[in-house]
Formats: structure tokens, C-alpha cells, sequence
């Protein structure tokens, strides 16, 4: 661990963050690293909002009767949590901003391939998100965030064409963001690092943008369709109209299911790092994890109809989906074998990114295993529509993809900002976190079984007791979350100055300064050692940040 | 990278064949080739012929390296997946509904129709 003297009084040498600091060298930036921070901080804007929308939910469901929120203005909110936290938030979290800021310094590149179409991501990005938000501040939408059909083009009475266009244009800039990774991973490697010495988040990056690249276009077309039955009544999913509503779900899905991967896989590739860094060796596996990532990319998009189990899809449909479904769990589980043969051995330290690692690791696996439960067809046809799903995908989403955010937040946050944030109070939180999310989502779990279905506020009093301990749990969340909230903001300005290497990690975003320089490194680096080589000491490690100036100017 | 530059002439000539191609398809949606299937895949077959004179000229495919290829290729694949596994419903629907009546008679009719002239039948 570095133990740099706190020099926060003395001025950082200079790096992207305090190059320029007008409002434009922001929002005109060409920088990755800069569009990465404007990313994290209107995603985390959107947390927030997604977050308090929850909140107000889980109040109303305290109780057994609807005294909070009338039924419309429960599903408006629902809807509003599913549509801001899926699209807004989770579907950007890992390779808008961690991707972003380091996909160019770990392949030792001086930006991404396309600097300006990165930007112009951010900016359709935004563009999408206000119109999502206008639709909801201007009376809300109440169709659930899948926009089932018939139901979103024919009879909901809500801004649904506003929503709608807000997850249509911020499909844009993911496939922004991904043609600039494929690109860029392909072209801009520096000499030396052959693909199969890329580190595993790169890895991970590249399978997403392979997902977001061949899936993204569908649900594309298929939002511009639901737009046209709506508006100008063209017969595509109403039955009345010569449509049929199970096409939506197939077409909607075909993208939806392989957007669960494009939210999970970039935090596998996070928790690949942290478990070799906090591990302190190779991973085990190297190789096959690269493959399953690849393969879970691919099997990703033959499984949808796993979600269609009790829609009108035929059964022969119904079993080949279910057949196939069973598949994805083979790499994945691969995936888990590999790290825990890597922990085996290693010698792991429990540092606060650690701890996010391992909390995804256990309620990934849960959510995983669940997973399984619904893609038997027997199983789904009395969980389907439950908490049982619920909790299923918040074991995978939260508890697999925002716990691999968070954690590599704080693996690379002294890279992003230079500063340490204090590792005590970092560890309460994810404890506190890691409580909160069982708190809020296990009884889920009970509730489903028992036969409570999901999307509705009045319930029978059996199952209150369970209701408050889910609604307790998120408010214990939340709490989590503002800690952390507090101590990154704290830590920007009071944080101990990190150096270069303060976990004594391997990479090249290690190599160079924190934060980096605004072209990332004062030279080309060469690569020669294999990836996470461990066994040779990095030039950086265990020294103090009182580097040389050299190279600056 | 660098683009061969492609004559103006070209693309109009390109243009030209799409435009009479539209016209095509416009004409041969009034002819009637007895099979409903028949006039789709006639239609389908035109179509394809256009989008792969755009993305061959209009979009330089033809100019451009082995892995655009690659990618092009790909994402027809991808949609062959969506079409098919789709189709897999929409295909297999009366399938197995037809199945399972085979498999138990008196599911679409009440069983004393389907018994009486089966015991007929036995007879002769
Ligand atoms: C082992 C892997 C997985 C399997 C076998 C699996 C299986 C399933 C099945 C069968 C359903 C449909 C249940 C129903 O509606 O009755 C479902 C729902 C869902 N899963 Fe998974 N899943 C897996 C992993 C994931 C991952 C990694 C994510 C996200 C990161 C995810 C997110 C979701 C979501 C969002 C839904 C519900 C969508 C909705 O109806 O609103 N799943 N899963
Ligand atoms: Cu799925």
C-alpha cells in the first residue's frame, strides 16, 4: 500500500482533471476521461431518481391497502424505476464510465478511435434521458418498462410515444459507445499487448459491445413500431388491427435478454480484475474466461423466449427455450469456477473493492441458480409474474451488476480522482450495502413462492410481514448507498493522495500517473509481460507518489 | 483509411436499378401466383437483391477490408437467429396442439361421437 505522505495542500502535477477548468473544456471535451466522469456523474443522477422512485414504492407497500399512491400513480412509479434504472443506468453503468475511462489506458492508447462520436454519446445519451424524464414529470407512464403491447400502443392513457423515444435515442449512444470499443480494441493495442494479453475488463468490454452492436438495432425498430401503431394506428401488435401482441415480446426480448449480458458481463470483467488484484496472482483460467465471455455473448441471443414461458408461445417454442436457456449457465458457471480456483492459493486481502467482488460472487450465484428455477417451464408457470422474478433479476442486476460497478468505482476511483476515499468507513458501506440488499430482496424470494404477484399494491395481510422486512431492507440500502456517496464526494476534495499504484495492482492504468495526463501517458508504453504477471514486480508498486516530474510540460 | 473513390456514375446506375426494382416490386404485388408463400418469397427475394446492392456499393463493402465483411456477415446471421427461433413459434403453434389430439381423441370431440364410429369401423 502506498504511504505517501498527505500532500493534499500542495497542488496535483498537472493531469486531465486540472488542465482546463472552464465549463466548456467540460462539456466540448474530447478527453475519455472527462465524457467518463460527465457519464458518472449524470448516471449516478439517475440512480438517484431511479432510487427515490423505489423508495416511495416500497413505503406504499408497508401496508396491505393502497394509502400512499392511488394503483395508476403505483404503476407511474414502477415504471419510472424500471425504465430509469434499466436504460439510464445499469445498461451505461460499467462501459460508459469505467469502460470509457479505461479501455484507451489500459490498451496504452491515447483516446478512443472516434473522440468526437464519443462525446456526441454522451449528448444523445442526455437527449434520451430528459425526454424520459419529461415524459415522467409531465404525468408519468404506467406501462411497466417492457411497454408490452397491446396494452403500451392501444390503451394506456400516458406520455408512452415520450418514454418510448427517450430508450430509442439512448439506444444511440450505446452502440456509439460500442462501435468505439470494438474499433478501438481492434486498432489502437500498444506494441506488445496481443489480444490474448489484454486484461479480462477489456475482454468483458469487447463482448459487451459485440452485444450492443448486433442486439440494440432490434429494440430500435421495435420501439419505432410500437410509436407507429400509436400514432398513426398501423396494425403491427394490436390483434384489432390485424396485429399480434406476442411479436412485440419476441422482438422486444430478441434485444432484452442479451441486455441482461450487456448489464452483467462488463462486471464480471470488473470482478476478474479486483479478484486478481486482491489475489495477488494470474487468474486461473485466463483463457477460459475470455471464451465464456465470448460464448455468453453469442448463447445470450438464443434464449428469449424463456421470458414468453406463459405468453401464447407455442409449446415446442416453449421447450426449445428452455432447452437452450440451460446453456448459458455453462459459461457463467465456468466463469465462477475459475475465479474461486483463482482465490483458492491466492493471498487475498479484503480490501473495500474486495468486498464488493465477493458480495457479487455470493448473490450473483444466487441470482444465477434462481435463474435456473425460471427456465424450467414447469417451475415458471407458477413463479412466472411473482416477486419470485423480482428478487431473481435484483440478485443479478443489483446485487451482481451494481455490486461489480461499485466495487470497480472503488478499485479505480484513486486512478480517476487521485485520491484515496477512507477505506474504514468504505468498508461499513459495503457491509451496510451487502445487508441492505439481502434485507430488501430474499423475503422477495418467499413472497414469490407464496403466490405474490408482482406489479400490484394491494396484497392480502398474509404477506405484510414480509413486505416490511423488503421495504426496511431498501431503506438500509439506501442508507448504504449514501454513505458511499458521502465519502467519494468527501474524499475528492480531503481524500489521502493515492499514487500510482495503490493497490499494488498490474496494468497499464497503473503505470501511469493518477490521474492520468490528458494523453494518458507521457510515453507509449511497451508491453512485456504476459497479462496480471504478478510474479514480476511492477516499476510502480509499493512506491510513494513523490514521482518525478519528468515528461510533464 | 482510404476509399477508392467511387464514380458518380455508379451510384446513379445503382440508384437507377433500386428505383426499377421498387417498381418491380410494386408490380408483381398485383400478380397472383396462386400461393401466398409464392408472392412473399417473390417480394423477400427482390428486397434482399436491394439491400445487398446498397450495402455492397452505397456503403463501400466492396471497397472495404476482410472483417467489414466479417461484420456485415454477422449481423445477417444474427437476424437469421431472430427470424428463425421466431418462426419456432409462429410455425410450431397448431403443431402440437394437432399432436396432443392425436394423442388424446376426445380432446377437440366430445369422446361418444369419436367412440361410435370407431367401433363401426372394427366391424367391417
Ligand atoms: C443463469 C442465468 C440466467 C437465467 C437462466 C435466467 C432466467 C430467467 C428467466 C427464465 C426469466 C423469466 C422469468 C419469468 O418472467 O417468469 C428471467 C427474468 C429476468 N431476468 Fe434472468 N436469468 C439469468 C440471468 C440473468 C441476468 C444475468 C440478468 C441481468 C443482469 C437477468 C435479468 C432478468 C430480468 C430483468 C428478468 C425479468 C424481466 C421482466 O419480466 O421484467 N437474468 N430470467
Ligand atoms: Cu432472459
Amino acid at each position: 500500500m502506498s504511504s505517501a505522505p498527505d500532500t493534499s495542500a500542495t497542488a496535483m502535477p498537472k493531469n486531465y482533471l486540472n488542465e482546463k477548468i472552464t465549463v466548456s473544456s467540460w462539456l466540448l471535451t474530447l478527453d475519455h476521461k472527462r465524457i467518463a466522469i460527465l457519464y458518472l456523474v449524470s448516471l449516478l443522477a439517475f440512480f438517484l431518481i431511479g432510487g427515490l422512485a423505489a423508495l416511495v414504492f416500497r413505503v406504499e407497500l408497508m401496508t396491505p391497502e393502497a394509502d400512499v399512491l392511488r394503483s395508476e400513480t403505483y404503476n407511474k412509479f414502477f415504471t419510472t424505476h424500471g425504465i430509469v434504472m434499466i436504460f439510464f443506468f445499469l445498461i451505461p453503468s460499467i462501459p460508459a464510465v469505467l469502460g470509457n475511462f479505461l479501455v484507451p489506458v489500459m490498451i496504452g492508447a491515447r483516446d478512443f478511435a472516434f473522440p468526437k462520436i464519443n462525446l456526441a454519446s454522451w449528448y444523445v445519451f442526455m437527449f434520451g434521458g430528459v425526454l424520459a424524464l419529461i415524459a415522467t414529470i409531465a404525468g408519468g407512464v404506467e406501462t411497466g418498462w417492457t411497454f408490452y403491447t397491446p396494452y403500451s400502443t392501444m390503451y394506456a392513457n400516458s406520455n408512452v410515444i415520450l418514454a418510448v423515444c427517450g430508450a430509442f435515442i439512448a439506444g444511440f449512444s450505446s452502440i456509439m459507445t460500442g462501435l468505439n470499443f470494438i474499433v478501438t480494441i481492434h486498432k489502437m493495442r500498444a506494441p506488445g499487448l496481443t489480444w490474448f494479453r489484454l486484461p479480462l475488463f477489456i475482454w468483458a468490454m469487447y463482448a459487451t459491445a459485440l452485444v450492443i452492436l448486433l442486439g440494440t438495432p432490434v429494440v430500435a425498430i421495435t420501439l419505432v413500431m410500437i410509436f407507429v401503431e400509436r400514432a398513426f394506428g398501423f396494425g403491427i401488435f394490436d390483434p384489432a388491427l390485424g396485429g399480434d401482441p406476442i411479436l412485440f415480446q419476441h422482438l422486444f426480448w430478441f434485444y432484452s435478454h442479451p441486455a441482461v449480458y450487456i448489464m452483467i458481463l462488463p462486471a464480471m470483467g470488473v470482478v476478474s480484475e479486483l479478484i486478481s488484484c486482491f489475489s495477488k496472482r494470474r487468474l486461473y483460467g485466463y483463457r477460459v474466461i475470455v471464451f465464456s465471455s465470448l460464448a455468453i455473448a453469442v448463447i445470450g441471443f438464443f434464449v428469449w423466449g424463456h421470458h414468453m414461458f406463459v405468453s401464447s408461445q407455442s409449446t415446442f417454442a416453449g421447450l426449445t427455450f428452455s432447452f437452450l436457456t440451460f446453456f448459458v449457465a455453462v459459461p457463467t458457471a465456468l466463469k465462477m469456477l475459475n475465479w474461486i480456483m483463482t482465490l483458492h492459493k491466492g493471498s487475498v486481502s479484503l480490501a473495500s473493492p474486495m468486498l464488493y467482488a465477493f458480495g457479487f460472487l455470493g448473490l450473483f450465484v444466487i441470482g444465477g441458480l434462481t435463474g435456473l428455477f425460471l427456465s424450467t417451464l414447469a417451475t415458471d408457470i407458477h413463479l412466472h409474474d411473482t416477486y419470485f422474478v423480482v428478487a431473481h433479476f435484483h440478485y443479478v442486476m443489483v446485487g451482481g451488476g451494481v455490486m461489480g460497478f461499485l466495487g470497480g468505482l472503488h478499485f479505480w476511483w484513486p486512478k480517476i480522482t487521485g485520491r484515496m476515499y477512507p477505506e474504514g468507513l468504505a468498508i461499513f458501506a459495503a457491509i451496510v450495502i451487502f445487508i441492505g440488499f439481502n434485507l430488501t430482496f430474499f423475503p422477495q424470494f418467499q413472497l414469490g413462492v407464496h403466490g405474490m404477484p408482482r406489479r400490484y399494491h394491494v396484497y392480502p395481510e398474509e404477506f405484510q410481514v414480509l413486505h416490511i422486512a423488503s421495504s426496511t431492507g431498501a431503506m438500509v440500502l439506501g442508507f448504504g448507498y449514501l454513505i458511499m456517496g458521502a465519502y467519494l464526494i468527501w474524499s475528492l476534495k480531503f481524500g489521502k493522495i493515492a499514487g500510482k499504484n495503490p493497490w499494488n495492482a498490474r496494468g497499464l492504468e497503473w503505470e501511469t500517473d493518477s490521474p492520468p495526463p490528458t494523453h494518458n501517458f507521457h510515453e507509449t508504453p511497451v508491453v512485456r509481460h504476459p497479462v496480471y504477471a504478478y510474479e514480476y514486480a511492477s516499476e510502480t508498486s509499493n512506491e510513494p507518489d513523490v514521482q518525478s516530474e519528468k515528461g510533464h510540460v | 483509411m482510404d476509399h477508392p473513390v467511387v464514380p458518380v456514375k455508379t451510384y446513379l446506375t445503382i440508384f437507377g436499378a433500386l428505383m426499377v426494382l421498387t417498381a418491380l416490386t410494386v408490380w408483381v404485388a398485383f400478380i397472383d401466383f396462386g400461393h401466398g408463400l409464392l408472392n412473399d418469397t417473390v417480394a423477400m427475394s427482390i428486397a434482399v437483391l436491394k439491400a445487398l446492392l446498397v450495402l455492397v456499393i452505397f456503403m463501400h463493402l466492396k471497397y472495404s477490408a476482410k472483417i467489414l465483411w466479417l461484420i456485415a456477415g454477422s449481423s445477417v446471421i444474427w437476424m437469421i437467429i431472430m427470424i428463425g427461433l421466431t418462426l419456432t413459434d409462429y410455425r410450431s403453434r397448431e403443431w402440437i396442439e394437432s399432436q396432443a389430439h392425436r394423442a388424446i381423441p376426445w380432446a377437440s370431440n366430445p369422446p361418444i361421437e369419436q367412440a361410435a364410429p370407431a367401433a363401426d369401423d372394427g366391424h367391417h
